[in-house]
């Protein structure tokens, strides 16, 4: 998957739990340019409902991509506007 | 029926300038009504001041302004206690009331219980990483959201103005809110 996009800028949010993950991706993705992707690290469950959700119903925001671990929830999200 | 259109019709119908001028008065109203409608918006009223009750209009309030949001929370009644700086940061929790609590009504209800309750319920949030009250109302001042204090109330429960977090709106009241439900698409009563 890393061969479609590349990284930008990594959020770490592990251990915040609702509705901090996606207030925070918000907040992160506001400082980037157009094209961006940026990886969000949480350890909230929540958060892979969360920030489908909140990029579903956001303008200018795409989910790239989504990854449970065992612990961990990876979420790329890519700037489009 | 002709297949060519006359400017000039017969039977008083309008003409092609008269259509043409109706066509152009009507994008311009839609395109008025499309831009204004852009912004989605979200009005709250928050009238609860207990630890528990101040958490959802103030989770909600942050996630519609990461959503794009305007969002605007009206607090009235206890709902001000979470727009004071300093007692936000104290707010309680009773088991009196809530049969969901592990503890009985009668016990629950002896003095010093409250602060037993709210002890747990704080150690629960410490322990769980959950945002602070203070840490919520910052962020959502941050984002944008104006708070909204009930000026009657402010004076019925004798709140000084001066005491609210910075960003806080005073000097309103139920025609604003009713207002800000009016042109909302999400209405919450919490």
């Amino acid at each position: 998957m890393s061969a479609e996009f590349d990284i930008t800028e990594t959020l770490d949010v592990k251990g915040a739990s609702c509705p901090m993950p996606v207030v925070k991706t918000k907040s992160a993705i506001d400082d980037l340019a157009e094209g961006a992707v940026l990886e969000v690290v949480a350890t909230d469950p929540g958060s892979m409902s969360d920030i489908d959700g909140w990029a579903a119903g956001t303008d200018g925001v795409e989910l790239v991509d989504q990854e449970e671990g065992d612990d961990v929830y990876r979420h790329y999200v890519r700037k489009t506007e | 029926m002709s297949t060519d259109t006359p400017d000039a019709s017969a039977d008083g119908a309008p003409s092609r300038a008269e259509l043409a001028a109706r066509v152009g008065e009507l994008e311009d109203a839609l395109a008025e009504a499309t831009t204004e409608d852009d912004t989605r918006k979200m009005s709250i009223v928050a009238t609860k001041g207990t630890l528990d009750m101040a958490y959802p209009p103030l989770i909600l309030a942050s996630t519609a302004a990461a959503f794009g949001y305007e969002v605007t929370v009206f607090h009235t009644f206890w709902g001000l206690e979470i727009l004071h700086e300093e007692r936000s940061k104290n707010l309680k929790l009773s088991s009196v009331g809530n049969p969901n609590m592990p503890v009985p009504n009668a016990v629950a209800a002896l003095p010093g219980m409250d602060r037993v309750t709210t002890k747990m319920m704080e150690r629960r949030i410490e322990g769980n990483d959950t945002a602070t009250i203070e840490e919520l109302v910052e962020t959502s001042l941050d984002m944008g959201v104006e708070f909204q204090a009930c000026q009657m109330t402010i004076d019925l429960m004798d709140y000084d103005e001066d005491s609210f977090y910075d960003g806080v709106t005073t000097g309103v009241g139920a025609a604003t809110a009713l207002q800000d439900m009016a042109d909302a698409d999400i209405q919450l009563l919490v």
